[in-house]
């Protein structure tokens, strides 16, 4: 399979160079490489003990893809390569490879895809495949894929295949479908006299693994569904996605036979210059993997998006949040208003402000004993949906000021109010460890002030600064920290930043973190020098994260697309 | 002297450099190769905000130079390029015809906040998801923020990624020359 996939794709490459001379196909290749590296140096004061000293002294890697389309007919692959992998990224990146390849082609109204792809269902509480390079997540489905439009509106999908680990293959299988219905005009013409649009959606998934345990029944198939409508009418939309999971005993919920489930529902409201959206979720036992014995970010079936604001700005990063896919509640509401030109508030230029709140914590649960547990059901515990849990997992409250003050000035201002258990976020501790202990609890909370300026020096000069402060009694201590950055369009960039971490409890902690950048971009391809020390940090991407040691070093990055 | 320790294993650095140039070369020329002349975007279904499909090549314009600006909610430099650009945006549209289209790569969950994000900011672009990043990667765009620019027979005549304050005014001068007719210069 695989040599006859890279063979077709051969042939289609083979046919790209010809079009291009003859032009009678006109078939198209795009395609981008990324390549990385860093020499990392001995940094005493970071790293005492030379614990996060890789013994290469210089790691790197890279990939390229390319994807050729043709009319009806599309092909692609990856390669890779990790030597070795990066600090930061998980392990299991060793080696180089072709790990990812595809033949697409749509066929008298159907659309089929053998190889590898990425796919979801809904907004993924059921299934998600997906990559994020930048993060080493990728868990591409390797299967084949069809995809059908039956009548107008309604659009189905199947999946079969088993998900990406690493270089190699999840143990466990999966088979799936999914179909969504758009209300359509010509079937109801009343919905669209009334201005609604409707779209109803519903899933299936199930997996297989073998099973053979010598203390359990464990189910070889788990089957996963989920229901999902969105409503809009002028500047109102609705969404609600529900799902559930059949019990599926693995090494993240400790090895138990409750189902899972998880809620999702958002409702927004967007008209003249004002943006509102309000969402609530709730997620009880939904770990989804094909491997039940899978942890981190390996294999997962699903995705549980945060329900909180993805920070951009350095100090909010380090206390990112993360979905705990074995529990958790929370809310977020989010607003942004543009106060309009020439009024009091808006000035001139018109000023956006924007508040956001989310808050996050455990979901109510009521062990079982195991010692009273004499039917052996292993239910581990049983929630209330009505009650609210214990444990505080995180929240943020933010609020942004952004005005152009002048033809040449821009001024951002944000406030944030953080808290953060680093129990749970950092250390992964369940709830019943923590309920046993609440005071072993590692909470941090604290407060970010952050003033950013964009002046434009004269044409396509620019000067960006930022000032950044946290203050907080946990953790690390209070931080401070400037940047500048200078950018002369459409090349070159120039930035320098340091964090003075002045407030760790540990004297000798109290340490300058600088860093400096030079980024030379041309058309779609970008090289970017550094230079400097990073302290530890968690770094995320759309609500996964992984741990960064810290490290010191040079380092580079080279990405280009055509 | 804390960074001066490291300085004797630059030369390491640099002789990996040279290792690797060869490979690197090799590279760079394989994709010389198959740099094709004038691209059309690759038939790519999206969806508009209010959840129905549409084709990317029915999304550009026929009249006038299309302006495709890949972002994502959780992107500043996104944010920050598409509220920079409103100012010039407004103009070409008036000028010469230009149309801009905003391309969300957003997954599923996160396009919910879209529409309040754009209303918020105060944008005027049309706005598209590519929820399952399709388009993105049949373009085979990293990251974003990635800009194109296509002339009004659809071919792609302009390619840019990563934002830089004072790109946006390339960005406008590139927009105005494809307007004219010409290829852009940069």
């Amino acid at each position: 399979m695989k040599r006859l996939l890279l063979f077709a794709w051969a042939i289609c490459s083979a046919t790209a160079s010809f079009a291009q001379e003859q032009n009678t196909f006109g078939g198209q290749l795009h395609g981008n490489f990324q390549l990385d590296g860093q020499l990392y140096l001995r940094d005493e004061s970071i790293d005492p003990t030379g614990e996060f000293y890789p013994d290469e002294r210089f790691l790197g890697q890279g990939y390229a893809n390319f994807v050729y389309t043709d009319g009806n007919f599309s092909s692609g692959l990856r390669y890779e390569n990790y030597q070795n992998v990066m600090l930061g990224f998980p392990e299991g990146y060793r080696g180089e490879g072709i790990t990812y390849r595809y033949l697409q082609f749509k066929q008298d109204g159907l659309d089929i895809t053998v190889g590898n792809f990425y796919e979801q269902f809904g907004t993924g509480m059921v299934f998600r495949s997906y990559e994020e390079r930048g993060l080493g997540y990728d868990n591409a489905m390797d299967g084949v894929r069809i995809k059908v439009n039956p009548v107008s509106g309604l659009s189905l999908k199947a999946v079969m295949g088993r998900q990406r680990f690493y270089f190699e293959k999840s143990p466990g299988l999966l088979r799936g479908i999914d179909a969504e219905y758009n209300l359509s005009k010509e079937l109801f013409p009343k919905l669209d006299s009334a201005g609604l649009r409707w779209t109803i959606g519903g899933s299936y998934m199930s997996k297989y693994q073998r099973a053979n345990d010598p203390f359990l029944v464990l189910p070889e198939n788990v089957a996963a569904g989920g229901v999902r409508t969105q409503v809009s009418k002028g500047p109102w939309s609705m969404q609600v996605e529900y799902a559930y999971k059949a019990n599926d005993p693995s090494a993240d919920n400790g090895y138990i036979y409750k189902d899972g489930n998880g809620i999702l529902a958002n409702v927004s409201y967007s008209k003249n210059g004002l943006g509102i959206i309000a969402g609530v979720k709730r997620i009880d036992n939904m770990s989804f993997r094909t491997d039940r014995n899978g942890s981190t970010i390996d294999m997962l079936v699903n995705y549980l998006s945060p329900t909180a604001q993805v920070h951009t700005y350095a100090l909010p990063a380090l206390y990112q949040y993360a979905t705990q896919i074995n529990g958790e509640e929370g809310i977020q509401l989010e607003a942004n208003y543009k106060f309009k030109r020439n009024t009091t508030l808006g000035g001139k230029y018109g000023t956006l402000l924007s508040v956001n709140y989310s808050v996050v914590q455990s979901i109510d649960k009521d062990y079982v004993d195991p010692a009273l547990d004499t039917l052996r059901t292993l239910q581990g515990y049983y929630s209330d949906p009505m009650m609210r849990g214990d444990i505080p997992y995180f929240h943020d409250f933010n609020v942004t000021l952004s005005k152009k003050i002048n033809k040449k000035l821009k001024v951002n201002a944000m406030y944030l109010n953080l808290f953060y258990n680093r129990s749970v976020l950092e250390d992964g501790l369940g709830d019943e460890s923590i309920l046993l202990n609440p005071d072993g609890q590692k909470l941090m909370s604290g407060d970010i002030l952050i003033l950013e300026s964009l002046y434009k020096v004269k044409r396509k000069h620019y000067l960006r600064t930022e000032f950044q402060h946290l203050s907080t009694k946990d953790d690390r201590g209070s931080m401070a920290m400037a940047l500048a950055e200078y950018s002369i369009a459409p090349h070159w960039f120039f930035s320098v930043q340091d964090i003075y971490n002045y407030g760790n409890p540990d004297e000798a902690q109290r340490l300058h973190y600088p860093l400096a950048s030079v980024v030379y971009t041309a058309g779609t391809s970008r090289f970017q020098l550094s230079y400097g020390r990073q302290q530890r940090g968690i770094f995320c991407v759309g609500g996964v994260c992984r741990v960064v040691p810290p490290s010191n070093g040079v380092s580079f990055s080279l990405t280009t697309s055509f | 002297m804390l960074f001066l320790r490291g300085a004797e294993r630059l030369p390491v650095f640099f002789e990996y450099i040279l290792e690797n140039m060869k490979q690197l070369l090799t590279a760079i020329a394989f994709f010389g190769l198959f740099q094709l002349g004038a691209q059309e975007l690759p038939s790519t279904m999206l969806k508009t905000l209010d959840g129905q499909s549409i084709n990317i090549q029915d999304a550009i314009s026929d009249e006038g130079p299309t302006v495709i600006s890949f972002w994502a909610t959780w992107c500043k430099p996104c944010i920050k390029e598409l509220t920079a650009f409103m100012d010039y945006a407004i103009d070409l549209e008036e000028e010469v015809g230009a149309k801009v289209l905003a391309v969300s790569i957003d997954d599923s969950r996160n396009s919910a906040r879209v529409a309040p994000m754009v209303q918020g900011q105060g944008w005027e672009y049309t706005v598209l998801l590519d929820e399952n990043q399709d388009l993105k990667r049949n373009l085979g765009i990293v990251n974003v923020p990635f800009t194109l620019v296509l002339n009004k027979e659809g071919e792609v005549v302009w390619k840019h990624s990563g934002y830089s304050p004072g790109d946006e005014e390339e960005l406008a001068e590139v927009v105005e020359e494809v307007a004219a007719g010409h290829h852009p210069s940069h």
